[in-house]
């Protein structure tokens, strides 16, 4: 590296083929015989903006703003990353008033920086806000009664598919519910009958543990069988569905959207409602209630091996289980079960129905899917015991 | 070419935004009955929103757009169903339907909007196939089929109901240029033999030239059209900026002038003096 002889010290350490001088008082010479590329300006960067920041300006002569001449030799191989230094030298200069010169390079080359340039002077200009403080409130408003009246309008529709599958069953696409009702049902009920397994198992032998200590664990089937077909079983199971079918719907009606498959159905004139919602609610109707009752015999068998193993036939255990289930229970289980799978194969198919672009909305949508299907199943539950607790139940 | 006098499609005034960005404004034309008329433009010119308006998936900010005579921006219900009815959506990935087989997506109209019996709904997907060399593939499913008869099939599948207009989004974007032309002739040859009216979008330049009767130029600046015409006799002796830029393929404003070679390649001489 050559230096000039200068008030202030140049860079150290710069690449073979950089002449920095100081021709005159503030009018700074850059001359590169030496590449530009991702190699070399790792080491110029920082060095050379430093020299230009501070003798652009005449900082150490107190001249005032002067001049900056790049030179380039005709073998200077420029890249991206030496044409990002060259917008940054002169962008630097320049915002100090300094006056930019550059000989040597081709035309081609000059064409690029031309380009480059003028993707820095876009980036470097502050982003017009359009959205002031009214604008943004006015617009979540929007959004928000926007997204509230689409939910009522999709909940109608619902409404009226399923009215509509009543009056007309002819008209329901009973394959498409078949395909539906073998996903959500037939394929999910190894998980649920080991789920009920597992819980029953797991119950039984906890509650035999403190009870034994009293002498009580008689009641145990008591307390399996009621707490089972009166919370767990429809509990457990809806979760099963959210977790599972739900977010299968969200992603499936997520994909299609992506896939402009829905667009294709409007355009068809085809609504997505009666044609993809319709079919997976009847399906999720129609499979809830034998995987309620799957699961919570699974639960039984568990409980009968716990007790089974401490000594009590299995007659003892059937008789004390069915004299404590009502009918009652099981009807409130499944009148449970099915307003839930209602609202978590509603809930799956909106959110996939909402979807917007990309591979990533699809994820959201199913993640969103299975929170809000819990989130609905929790409240719904929670309104299930204030309304049994007054209709004494 | 199998183009009569009378119009068919209509758009009036149309302006059309997302949020507060406008994309057309004041955009008019008309498509004549029987023509394969094209929308180009370079991308993001408004050409793919100008269609999604068309076929009533957006709503215009003002302006109205007449499909053989009614307007599909104010109509609603039944009316509105009719209308999607008499026309066809091919869209750029196809959008067949994943868990069905091509012979039920093509019959998949039928099923829904005629009382035929399910062996009339397979025949006449099957014609439907054939028309477009694909009837040897009913029963294969859309991820079985190559990019090509994914697209023949989704036009087997807008013309089930044997609309009179059929709207095509990018009909050759993503084919090699054997697929293409074989698809482009395809369009011609439905034109010409059913007497199909087909608004394309378009900026394949070779299918364009190939198949368009008449084209509009969208241009992003002027946020409308910028010429309108035979696409061919436009290429030939237009000399609007706007035409020259997409027929001669030129870069826009800032690629006026190109370069010469390519900044980052190191000419023969000075790699050959590099140690």
């Amino acid at each position: 590296m050559q230096h000039a002889q200068h008030n202030t010290p140049l860079p150290e350490g710069l690449p073979e083929g950089l002449v920095i001088r100081e021709e005159a008082p503030g009018v700074l010479t850059l001359s590169f015989a030496c590449d530009l590329d991702s190699a070399t300006v790792a080491g110029l960067w920082a060095p050379v903006l430093d020299s230009v920041r501070a003798r652009a300006a005449g900082a150490d002569t107190g001249s005032g703003p002067g001049a900056v001449r790049l030179e380039f030799t005709p073998d200077c191989y420029i890249d991206g990353a030496g044409l990002a230094l060259l917008v940054k030298l002169r962008a630097e200069a320049e915002a100090r008033g300094a006056q930019v010169t550059l000989t040597g390079l081709s035309e081609s080359q000059e064409h690029l920086l031309g380009l480059a340039g003028q993707a820095e002077r876009v980036a470097s200009q502050k982003p017009h806000d359009r959205r002031g403080l009214r604008v943004l409130i006015q617009s979540g408003v929007g959004d928000i009664l926007t997204t509230s009246a689409e939910i009522i309008s999709y909940v109608g529709e619902c409404a009226l598919v399923l009215w509509d599958s009543l009056r007309h069953p002819e008209r329901v696409r009973w394959k498409d519910v078949l395909l539906s009702a073998l996903a959500v049902g037939v394929e999910s009920m190894p998980i649920v009958l080991l789920i009920g397994f597992l819980m029953g198992l797991i119950m039984s032998f906890q509650s035999v543990i403190t009870l034994q200590r009293f002498g009580g664990e008689i009641f145990v089937p008591n307390m399996l069988g009621l707490v089972m077909f009166r919370e767990m079983g429809p509990l457990v199971t809806a979760i099963l569905l959210a977790a599972r079918s739900g977010s299968a719907f969200a992603a499936e009606i997520g994909t299609m959207r992506v896939n402009e498959e829905l667009d294709a159905l409007a355009t068809m004139g085809i609504s997505p409602v009666r044609f993809l919602v319709g079919p997976r609610i009847l399906s999720s109707l129609c499979m809830v209630p034998f995987m309620v009752l799957f699961f919570n015999f699974a639960s039984l068998v568990g409980g009968a091996l716990v007790m089974l193993s401490i000594g009590f036939p299995l007659v003892t255990f059937t008789s004390r289980v069915f004299d404590n289930v009502t009918g009652t229970d099981l009807t409130g289980s499944l009148a449970k079960i099915i307003v839930f799978s209602l609202l978590v194969a509603g809930v799956s198919c909106l959110r996939g129905l909402r979807t917007g672009g990309g591979a990533s909305a699809v994820g959201r949508s199913t993640t969103a899917a299975v929170v809000s299907g819990l989130i609905l199943i929790t409240i719904a539950d929670g309104l299930f015991a204030v309304l049994f607790y007054y209709l004494k139940i | 070419m199998n183009v009569n006098d009378d119009i068919i499609i209509s758009v009036r005034d149309l302006s059309c935004a997302y949020g507060p960005e406008v994309v057309l404004r004041d955009v008019g034309f008309d498509v004549l009955r029987g023509e394969v008329f094209v929308v180009i433009g370079r991308s993001g010119c408004g050409k793919s929103t100008l269609l999604k308006h068309m076929i009533g998936l957006l709503e215009p900010v003002r302006g109205s757009i007449l499909l053989d005579g009614r307007d599909i921006v104010t109509a609603r219900g039944a009316q509105r169903l009719e209308i999607l009815q008499g026309i066809g959506v091919m869209y750029q990935m196809g959008a067949l339907f994943g868990s069905m087989s091509t012979l039920r997506n093509v019959g998949l109209p039928l099923e829904e909007y005629t009382d035929l019996p399910q062996e009339a709904v397979d025949a006449i997907a099957r014609v439907k196939l054939s028309l477009v060399g694909l009837e040897r593939f009913g029963h294969y499913m859309p991820t079985e089929l190559s990019g090509g008869m994914v697209k023949r099939a989704a036009i087997a599948r807008a013309m089930a109901l044997d609309p009179p207009i059929l709207f095509l989004d990018e009909p050759s974007a993503g084919l090699d240029p054997v697929t293409s032309a074989g698809l482009d002739s395809l369009i011609r040859s439905l034109a010409e033999t059913l007497g199909i009216t087909f608004v394309i979008v378009s900026h394949e330049l070779p299918s364009i030239l190939s198949i368009a009767d008449r084209v509009i130029l969208m241009d992003d600046g002027i946020k409308g059209i910028a010429a309108t015409g035979d696409p061919r006799e436009l290429n030939a002796s237009s000399q609007e900026p706007e035409v020259r830029r997409f027929f001669d393929r030129e870069v826009a404003e800032r690629g006026a002038h190109r370069p010469a070679r390519r900044p980052g390649i190191r000419p023969a001489t000075t790699q050959e003096a590099r140690p």
